[in-house]
């Protein structure tokens, strides 16, 4: 492939990166925000091999596989565990309705574009014009963060912020030290385990993972 | 003057052409319910036997309710006739832009929701309020995803964005999205199914037919063929702007042939699609539409803003 063509493959992905935060805040049901998740992390092991690929760093090839094998498929599997144990699979309660959720996230959007402009021009990187995005995608987890009430998809949104760190540290400075890697990719998953045994402590405490409920409850 | 020639035949194709989509549609719906189904021509054969029967008007209509369907009828033609369908370079496109376009869609629209709230019953105001609650979320979308493509030909000129759109060789995510808002907001524009189903009369549901259900006779016939052409226009406009290839770049008697070969195959293929579409989906509640309508509106911005991110700069 040629490096206009790789360079347009990047841009795809990156788009669909974006995409993909924006689905994860439209779904109603936890089931398929889980299935948005995997596919997050599916097309980020893409754009680190797309990178990969582009730059000819040989570390980058196996963080694409590391990335594939937890965040596509290990992490949702864990979390779906949980689900599944607890039964929660029913509606995600947002605290804003949806189409009000989207525009805020189109503003966030809109903002990280002119906070990433002043950058894009210094990098001289093939992926610069990435960034905005990596960026935007940081943003919209936060905004699924705050705007969720059940403890899940919170640490969902968690783990998403995440991905998109990872997208913004491949795109702006082709990726981080081998080391690091190894390190936060190890350190989410013992995040994931840990939340699992969190979920089911409050379960068994408060007899709900509303997050409403549970500081109600905990006032008494 | 062979350039105003095949505006006119093409606008005139269109017009006849219609009802022949709706055939289409009927037909593969029928097949894939297991039914024979009528023939494709049969929405002609309804269209002769409207005209021919006697027009009954409600005893308090005004001249709203009688001018509408010429209206209705004359915009939708209009607009039709300003899409490039055969030829890239049409003369016509310089009266009307999309916005123009568009324009003329909403004002067909207006009069329409008029003539249902005229004639006062309770299913013309309930439906004028909800074509124009939807129409409020659905134009934002249409335009926006018309914009995404403005933007890259910088032009709002159909002939424009369509010999942009030719000579693409990149492959634009932006498009893409723009691409997915407009299929999306032309399924709800012209009341297909996940939105609106056309063939039924349960006013639970209905947004269309409950504006026209007071007409008859030769007015009933120009609505219903409004709306075949509305549908065919949408059709024509996806189809040129998104994927034009085979379509005409001078007004030749050979590639206007093959352009009118290539758009009559895509047209068949979009339809069949259709068709499939709405035998797999049920119709979503009312008030999930304007959530519909919103992801719609989303996708088409982000389709404007991924362009100025991804591929200005680049």
């Amino acid at each position: 492939m040629s490096d206009v063509m790789l360079q347009e493959a990047i841009s795809v992905a990156a788009s669909l990166m974006l995409l993909i935060s924006f689905a994860l805040l439209a779904q109603h049901r936890l089931l398929s925000v889980l299935h948005w998740f995997a596919a997050q992390g599916v097309v980020l092991a893409l754009t680190t091999l797309l990178v990969a690929v582009i730059s000819g760093h040989y570390e980058l090839y196996f963080s694409a596989l590391m990335t594939l094998l937890l965040k596509g498929a290990l992490l949702p599997w864990l979390i779906w565990r949980i689900i599944r144990k607890m039964h929660v699979h029913r509606e995600v309660e947002p605290l804003v309705n949806m189409p009000v959720t989207m525009l805020i996230a189109l503003a966030l959007v809109l903002i990280s574009f002119y906070v990433a402009l002043p950058i894009e021009r210094m990098s001289q990187l093939v992926t610069h014009n990435t960034l905005a995005i990596a960026i935007a995608t940081v943003f919209l987890g936060m905004l699924m963060m705050i705007t969720r009430k059940k403890a899940i998809t919170q640490v969902i949104g968690f783990l998403s912020i995440e991905n998109a760190l990872f997208f913004t540290a491949v795109g702006a400075t082709h990726g981080m030290p081998m080391i690091v890697e190894l390190g936060v990719a190890f350190d989410v998953l013992i995040a994931a385990i840990i939340f699992g045994l969190f979920f089911t402590h409050m379960r068994n405490t408060f007899d709900s993972l509303d997050l409403d409920v549970i500081q109600e409850k905990s006032k008494r | 003057m062979t350039l105003w020639a095949l505006n006119l035949a093409q606008a005139a194709l269109m017009v006849l052409a219609a009802p022949l989509l709706a055939g289409i549609i009927q037909k593969c719906k029928a097949r894939l319910q297991n039914r024979r189904g009528a023939s494709i021509l049969q929405p002609y054969r309804n269209l002769l036997k409207l005209f021919r029967k006697e027009t009954l008007l409600a005893e308090n209509a005004s001249w709203i309710f009688r001018t509408t369907p010429y209206v209705l009828f004359t915009t939708t033609a209009l607009a039709a006739s300003v899409v490039p369908v055969l030829l890239v370079d049409l003369p016509s496109a310089l009266i009307a832009d999309v916005i123009a376009m568009a324009a003329l869609l909403a004002l067909a629209r207006f009069w329409l929701a008029l003539a249902g709230m005229d004639i006062g019953t309770a299913f013309g105001g309930m439906g004028a309020s909800r074509e124009m609650t939807f129409s409020a979320m659905a134009e934002p979308a249409m335009l926006m995803s018309m914009f995404v493509m403005s933007l890259g030909a910088h032009s709002t000129n159909l002939s424009t964005m369509v010999q942009h759109a030719l000579h693409l060789d990149h492959l634009l995510p932006s498009v893409a999205f723009a691409l997915a808002a407009l299929l999306m907001v032309a399924i709800a524009e012209n009341g297909r199914i996940p939105i609106d189903n056309p063939s039924t009369h349960l006013e639970l549901t209905m947004i269309h037919e409950a504006m026209i259900l007071e007409y008859s006779g030769r007015h009933l016939a120009l609505i219903e063929w409004a709306s075949q052409i509305k549908l065919l226009l949408f059709a024509t406009l996806i189809i040129s702007l998104f994927v034009p290839w085979g379509i005409a770049e001078s007004p030749a008697i050979q590639p206007v042939l093959a352009a009118l070969v290539f758009w009559f195959g895509k047209v068949v293929l979009l339809t069949v699609a259709l068709a499939v579409l709405e035998t797999g989906l049920a119709k979503i509640r009312l008030f999930q539409v304007p959530e519909y309508l919103s992801t719609a509106f989303v996708l088409a911005f982000l389709g404007m803003l991924v362009h100025y991110i991804l591929e200005v700069g680049a």
